[in-house]
């Protein structure tokens, strides 16, 4: 006690600093555990709060507090006019999500699954991306689709699909594909920020997980930059290249791997258009192999474009091994556990790629 | 007045043998028109309405000439794409709305410009109507620098201040205008969106879903159902179950209109905007109209409908005779004054198809500009990897 007290008294102008470094009367808020689905729900809550042109509109995302949950309690905080139940129309609600953006909104238009969008993709993609183009920037179009993509547990065929490959092939949007809690607060709110339309791709497995996020990533300003990938793990051996759900599993290979001498650098892409190629590419010129792991189907896929970038790019050079992707398999999602669940990238594929990839 | 007018003018003609009469009677003062008629319009078939659009409109001097001038605008700017259409100055999609003018003039003179408006591809009218310059529409229709949209959008996709184009999939536009519509409730500025399409997009499901939410909502929504009778080649009765577009909201209120009186278009449309500023919810007008046109210039127009069918409509019911023989039969004008807004008109038009075939078309550095709005430069890859494009907000 008398320590930091002569501590306090010399240092003057450093003493709060001092007090917290010291832990004496630590006030400032730790890192805490926060769920993805807690982390976007705070996300949208901020927004909502900081700018009033934002609101939310979707199937059950009101009073029902979102089909899973992630809009809870905000129909109560902000009330009809911000959060906007829909009936089951998604071309009709997704239409008028886009006239609204461009008629000054900033509309966040959920799909209770991607795998629904595809009722209004055309909305999507010729009303949204395409318009401020076509208008040589006349109109341009401020809206978030959101909503869980891919493949969740036992829901089958019609509600398992990627989506990421479709969205990301157009020109005008952006497609962003957080993995943990800090990506999905930090990349919403810029989504929401964001004048452009980003198709912004949730998992419903990922929901529930709860991932320690800083007291930097706590404030309501904090956003991650769309179109910047991260490190997650530093490696000498190898790159591992995922986004999502499979950015998890890349680091529990790494982990396994690491005990057998094999370093990974694991790659969290975040966003998947535009794609954070030199990210990858310094990498590869430090590890020379490439591995790309996704929950999508491989052909035409995330891997696929990754294969195709390293190809054209100075990484080429630098490698030692064909690019591998390790991806869904290309089959329709079929239900029974056993096949669900080998048709999925699991960690022992992901450590028999990277395996084969480097020889040994 | 007149008789001192004559005695003049015959006195000048025996004096100089010419006839200087027709140029003295001319120039007869505005106080000798007519300033205001009031006149009796069709009555509008009603959908779950108890009362509609009025029976009289009232006219004035200045109201017609304007309307005229619009109509006739649009009429000649038209016709002049089709020849340069057939020029192959313009190329890919051109579709015409000759026949048709009395919808967007009439239903511009009912709202105001803070008003909200948006079509589909036949847009050419209305992107008029909605301020931008026959310059501006020719220049893009042959995709030079000069066009409204700067030569990347075309016929289909012209743009201004409250008017979202121009939307090339048949019924997209329609979503779009009651999200515009819950826009101008949300933001509580009185304003009403004006959203249009055409008898053929009428079958589309999202319309459909549209009315639902509209309704729901309540949203200050105007569809109006421009029915020309044909959806590209296929008649309505070969393409509705019900060809009663006005009904075809159901719970949504109607009205039916002749769309080739620009002030039955007009009164209609002023009926529908009270209704929708007075917070009760969406109207569907439908407005009964023709194309002289086919569906587009690769459709000659006359393999799904008789020529006599086009005559008979030019000759009985075309909207800009009928709005000149109404303001000549009341004297609100002379013939010499509409001609004279006739040679202006061509004259005007002429000076825009020369600009629209004289400006260049725009760089190629510009290729890849406005993906993104609001953004720093990003790199756009072209046709090979060695060809890196630049492209800015």
């Amino acid at each position: 006690m008398a320590a930091s007290l002569r501590c306090v008294l010399r240092s003057g102008k450093n003493a709060v600093s001092a007090l917290r470094r010291r832990g004496f009367h630590s006030s400032s808020p730790a890192a805490v555990q926060v769920t993805v689905r807690d982390a976007l729900n705070q996300a949208m809550d901020e927004e909502l709060e900081r700018d009033e042109r934002v609101f939310l509109l979707g199937e059950e995302v009101a009073q029902y507090d979102g089909a899973y949950k992630v809009s809870r309690g905000l129909w109560k905080k902000y009330g009809d006019k911000r959060i906007i139940d829909t009936p089951i129309s998604e071309m009709g609600f997704a239409g008028i999500a886009v006239g609204a953006a461009m008629a000054g909104l900033r509309p966040i238009c959920e799909f209770m699954t991607f795998n629904f969008s595809m009722q209004a993709i055309d909305q999507v993609i010729n009303s949204a991306a395409k318009t401020y183009y076509m208008s040589a920037g006349l109109q341009s179009v401020p809206i978030v689709f959101r909503g869980p993509n891919g493949a969740s547990a036992g829901v089958a065929a019609q509600h398992s699909q990627c989506f990421a490959a479709w969205y990301a092939h157009c020109p005008g949007l952006k497609v962003v594909s957080p993995w943990n809690s800090e990506d999905a607060k930090g990349l919403l709110k810029s989504a929401i920020r964001d004048d452009n339309p980003v198709v912004f791709l949730e998992n419903e497995l990922m929901y529930g997980v709860p991932f320690e996020m800083s007291e930097e990533t706590q404030a309501k300003d904090f956003t991650i930059p769309i179109g910047k990938a991260k490190i997650e793990r530093q490696g000498n051996h190898v790159t591992l290249v995922s986004h999502s759900r499979f950015v998890g599993h890349c680091l529990d290979a790494a982990a396994v791997l690491a005990k057998e001498g094999i370093e990974c650098e694991v790659i969290n892409l975040r966003t998947i258009r535009p794609m954070d190629v030199e990210s990858i590419e310094s990498s590869v010129m430090k590890t020379n192999h490439l591995v790309t792991v996704e929950g999508g189907w491989p052909q035409f896929g995330v891997g696929a474009e990754i294969c195709a970038r390293v190809m054209e790019g100075p990484a080429f050079n630098y490698l030692d091994a064909p690019v591998t992707r390790v991806t869904g398999v290309d089959i329709p999602m079929p239900y029974a556990k056993i096949l669900e669940d080998n048709s999925v990238p699991q960690i022992k594929d992901i450590i028999f790629s990277v395996k084969k990839t480097l020889n040994v | 007045m007149k008789t001192m007018l004559a005695i003049i003018s015959n006195a000048l003609c025996r004096m100089t043998g010419r006839n200087v009469g027709a140029r003295v009677v001319v120039s007869r003062s505005f106080a000798d028109f007519t300033p205001q008629v009031t006149f009796d319009i069709k009555k509008c078939d009603l959908h779950r309405l108890e009362d509609g659009p009025p029976v009289k409109a009232e006219l004035t001097r200045e109201q017609g000439l304007q309307y005229y001038r619009t109509m006739q605008t649009v009429r000649r700017m038209e016709l002049k794409a089709d020849q340069l259409y057939k020029q192959k100055i313009i190329r890919g999609f051109c579709h015409l709305y000759d026949g048709q003018e009395a919808c967007a003039a009439g239903i511009e003179a009912a709202i105001n410009p803070s008003d909200h408006l948006i079509t589909a591809y036949r847009a050419h009218g209305y992107t008029y109507t909605r301020g931008v310059s026959m310059k501006e529409i020719l220049a893009e229709l042959t995709g030079r620098k000069g066009g409204v949209a700067k030569g990347k959008g075309g016929s289909m996709h012209m743009y201004a201040p409250h008017f979202y184009g121009g939307n090339g999939i048949v019924g997209a536009q329609v979503p779009l205008g009651a999200g515009i519509a819950l826009a101008c409730q949300y933001q509580g500025n009185n304003q009403v969106c004006v959203t249009l399409y055409g008898d053929g997009a009428a079958n589309q499901g999202q319309i459909f879903e549209t009315f639902n939410m509209a309704a729901l909502w309540k949203l200050p929504c105007i569809f109006i159902c421009e029915n020309n009778k044909y959806g590209m080649g296929t008649s309505v009765e070969r393409a509705a179950a019900s060809t009663d577009y006005y009904k075809r909201g159901d719970f949504i209120p109607g009205i039916r209109v002749d769309g080739m009186d620009v002030l039955c278009v007009r009164e209609a449309a002023q009926f529908a905007a009270d209704h929708c500023r007075a917070g009760k919810g969406p109207i569907i007008m439908e407005l009964q109209t023709y194309r002289y046109h086919g569906h587009s210039m690769s459709d000659p127009g006359v393999s799904y409908r008789t020529r006599e069918e086009i005559q008979e409509v030019r000759t009985k019911n075309d909207p800009i005779s009928m709005l000149k023989e109404r303001m000549l039969g009341n004297n609100m004008a002379s013939a010499e004054e509409l001609k004279e807004i006739d040679v202006d008109i061509r004259k005007q038009v002429e000076e825009a198809a020369q600009f629209a075939t004289s400006d260049p078309e725009p760089p190629l550095d510009e290729l890849c500009n406005h993906i993104f709005y609001n953004n720093p430069p990003l790199e756009v890859r072209g046709t090979h990897p060695w060809s890196k494009l630049k492209s800015v907000s």
